[in-house]
């Protein structure tokens, strides 16, 4: 076939359909969430979204023991949630081939943290597979669930934003037959009660001995002799690209793709054939340890990076030191510097006016976020809330927080938010707590009616599943009252109508104890509901208007201040949201007309 | 490919502005001509309005996909202050193409900022090759704001010289059918500015 070029989340799309895999499942993360968008175009393979990174772990492992090829994917932080299947079907294996996407995020593009998830590998004793770019996700992906069925382990395939993200050209193959496995009950290998565990440890381990030999003379482990053995370089994943820009073909290079367990053999033919031996890799120094463990001396992480995310220029400045190439004339004038540009919440975005009423009693209450568009709401004008830590912490956190608040006598209300998705992934727990407990938390559940912050993907609460089928959208307010909360203390509001949603908050500050508000209007991107606003906007009566500044106040990108004047400039920007309307003291903003 | 093995292009704007569709369009040409091609995008953040970039790299063999700062040989900046932010990013000699319109960003608006003077007239100063292309103000007066990326893009193929891919058959499978005449068109204006 003719190359195409593809990112690396299409790539493994591309290469797990080749392989035969029947069964996808995920949680939506940047950057592993255009896998299961990818792979749901496919024939014959079933991609659902979990409601967190367990359930969509525990769904392929399900369907692995089944005996059907299953595939999860998920962002590096998505792996600690689903840490618990992965660690325990490290000591079951498989049936069908199981194959783990971890997407991990160095640089923290769009993430709390830029862990390195290849250390999870040793942890749980399976298999590691790494690719470098997209014709690697494509082969490595076939290659990882062979792996997976031939040694009877989950796989764990570790990406990097760069791998995930990049185009590079990809030659599809030829779809393999999606073969079952037969199924037959094995409860000595499947049912982890401790007499089992016990023994399928022991066999764990002789596994990976038997993996690590196989991974000397693996095809995914190679060695790329150079003009020199003068310098020999240890490297795996986006790393090996950056090392052979810098170092192009004078160097030779061990190139690692199944990088758990590590080839011992392997690495000491290789040290010993070099000279000097550098480590290059991104974030921690996993295969340096390795290399240091069987005994030869390298140069790796003191001179590449820890932290952030690598590239040719940071290596050209460590190893081979030379005047930065940036600049332009000589004695050149300082430029003007540019303003920054954060990401912000879009112009019409519903979130934006749950924050403008809470914004109006910041006295009396301390917000608590999460992540989700709505974490942008921690930004200036709307400073909305002091913390967010990981999925689904603030329901929970904010019960500890209340707590702590209470004991030094501060009598603020903790309003703790989170979206509709959070919801579902692990926002629940928290909430059964903070009224069980009776935490003097008022929990809010910004709903939105879909995942917007990752580009849309369908939540529990959508009519309709990935693959565009019609299923039973699960009810948040049903959810909430399942917890026996009182009805007195459950409120849903429409986050544009700023007196009914700051109506509620009152309430909710009044109440002592728990309460419930659910602030629900959808996502202005969809597209249904982007068209219902096509044609409308607003305009500032220059003749009223007195420069108080209240509407810059609610951080909308479709209102500036210009030479001036307020102005709403922008017809397509604005979306008509009237939400500046309402803050306006002078009622100096209007509807526009639909003829403009 | 004249002396140099690869050729590195950065496009910068702001989310919302279409540099990811001119990214495609410009690496399916790429690889119609023959070259191998990469492109790194970071994207993940659903929302207008934050600050972007999109990297393709083209030449014989790539490796990296990424481009560090004094890289690039051609930056084109879809709005004035982002062609600020990502100067540092344009090697020695390379060109700058840079659109002059200006769109603020929250903490200007909200005065937190201040949206910077002379931008143009700096970096004419410092730049040895910036081509000015009011791309904005042609899509504007083709009636169709939103096809200020198509203007670039027709400026940045005649710059690069690589008029020899089917440009035009690209630019109509990739927009959406009912915008595809104005784009030609404001693709052909783009081309025409950057041959002047
Ligand atoms: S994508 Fe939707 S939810 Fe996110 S900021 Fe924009 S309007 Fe708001
Ligand atoms: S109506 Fe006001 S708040 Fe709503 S999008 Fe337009 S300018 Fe922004
Ligand atoms: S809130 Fe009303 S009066 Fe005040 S600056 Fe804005 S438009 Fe003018």
């Amino acid at each position: 076939m003719k190359p195409v070029l593809l990112s690396g989340d299409e790539a493994v799309a591309r290469g797990a359909f080749e392989a035969g895999c029947a069964v996808a499942a995920a949680y939506p993360g940047t950057p592993s969430t255009e896998i299961l968008e990818n792979l749901a175009r496919y024939e014959n393979v079933w991609c659902q979204w979990g409601s967190n990174e367990k359930v969509a772990l525990e769904i392929a492992l399900g369907a692995s023991i089944g005996g059907a090829r299953a595939l999860a994917a998920m962002k590096h932080v998505g792996l600690n949630v689903a840490a618990d299947p992965l660690l325990s079907m490290g000591y079951a294996g498989v049936n069908g081939g199981l194959v783990v996407v971890s997407a991990d995020d160095p640089g923290c593009h769009s993430s709390q943290n830029e862990q390195d998830n290849r250390l999870y590998a040793p942890l749980a004793k399976v298999a590691m597979v790494e690719p470098s770019d997209s014709e690697e996700c494509r082969t490595y992906i076939r290659a990882a669930f062979d792996l997976s069925e031939a040694f009877d382990t989950p796989v764990l395939f570790r990406m990097t934003t760069r791998v995930c993200h990049s185009k590079s050209l990809v030659v599809p193959g030829v779809p393999r037959d999606p073969a079952m496995k037969p199924y037959v009950r094995n409860t000595g290998k499947f049912a982890l009660l401790p007499t089992v565990a016990r023994v399928r440890h022991r066999l764990v381990e002789e596994k990976l001995l038997a993996l690590e030999e196989y991974a000397n003379t693996s095809p995914l482990n190679r060695i790329e002799w150079g003009a020199s053995r003068e310098v020999g370089i240890i490297t795996s994943g986006i790393a090996y690209q950056h090392a052979r820009e810098v170092f192009g073909d004078g160097a030779s290079y061990l190139k690692l793709g199944l990088t758990f367990p590590l080839p011992s053999k392997l690495i000491r033919t290789f040290a010993r054939s070099v000279s000097r031996l550098y480590v290059i890799e991104e974030g921690e120094p996993y295969l340096e340890t390795k290399v240091r463990l069987l005994g030869f001396d390298c140069i790796g992480k003191e001179l590449v990076p820890l932290c952030g995310e690598l590239d040719a220029g940071i290596l050209r400045a460590a190893f081979l030191p030379q005047p930065s190439p940036a600049g332009q004339k000589e004695d050149a004038p300082a430029l003007p510097v540019a303003p920054p540009r954060p990401p912000v919440l879009c112009a019409g975005c519903p979130h934006r006016g749950f924050y403008a009423a809470l914004g109006r009693r910041k006295k009396s209450v301390v917000g608590v976020g999460d992540i989700g568009c709505y974490g942008l709401g921690v930004n200036p004008p709307l400073e909305g809330f002091d913390y967010s830590i990981c999925m689904g912490s603030s329901f929970s956190s904010a019960i500890g927080f209340s707590r702590a608040l209470a004991q030094r006598g501060d009598a603020r209300k903790v309003f703790a938010i989170l979206g509709d998705s959070t919801f579902f992934h692990s926002g629940i727990p928290g909430l059964v707590d903070a009224v069980h407990l009776g935490a003097n938390v008022c929990c809010c559940i910004l709903d939105n009616r879909i995942t917007a912050m990752t580009g849309h993907q369908e939540t529990p609460g959508t009519a309709r599943d990935l693959m565009g089928n019609e299923v039973v959208p699960v009810d948040v307010v049903a959810l909430v009252k399942a917890t026996g909360l009182p009805e007195e203390r459950i409120r849903v509001v429409d986050p544009l109508d700023l007196a009914a949603t700051g109506a509620a908050m009152d309430e909710a500050i009044a109440a002592q104890g728990p309460f419930v508000i659910v602030s629900r209007r959808p996502c202005v991107l969809l597209k249904d509901v982007a068209k219902s606003f096509e044609g409308q906007w607003c305009e500032v009566d220059q003749e009223l208007c007195r420069q108080c500044r209240q509407c810059l106040k609610i951080g909308c990108p479709a209102i500036a201040s210009k030479e001036g004047r307020i102005v709403i400039d922008d017809p397509v920007l604005c979306t008509g949201c009237g939400l500046c309307m309402q803050v306006c003291p002078f009622g100096a903003i209007r509807k526009g007309g639909s003829a403009r | 490919m004249s002396g140099r093995e690869e050729r590195n292009i950065l496009l910068v704007g702001v989310g919302g502005q279409g540099t990811i569709l001119t990214s495609k369009i410009l690496s399916q040409g790429l690889v119609d001509l023959g070259y191998d091609v990469k492109m790194s995008e970071i994207h993940g953040m659903a929302q207008r309005g934050g600050s972007v970039s999109t990297q393709i790299k083209y030449g014989r063999k790539i490796y990296a996909p990424n481009i560090g700062p004094g890289e690039a040989d051609l930056l084109v900046a879809f709005e004035k202050a982002e062609a600020l932010r990502w100067f540092p990013w344009l090697r020695k000699g390379g060109i700058l193409v840079l659109d002059p319109r200006e769109i603020y960003p929250v903490p200007v608006l909200t005065g937190e900022a201040t949206y910077p003077e002379n931008v143009v007239e700096s970096l004419s100063a410092v730049v040895e090759n910036l081509r000015v292309i009011e791309a904005a103000k042609v899509a504007n007066e083709l009636g169709s704001p939103r096809s200020q990326n198509m203007v670039l893009l027709g400026a940045l193929v005649s710059l690069l010289g690589l008029e020899g891919a089917a440009w035009k058959d690209l630019v109509a499978r990739f927009v959406p059918p009912k915008a595809r005449d104005v784009n030609l068109l404001a693709f052909e204006r783009g081309a025409a500015l950057a041959m002047r």
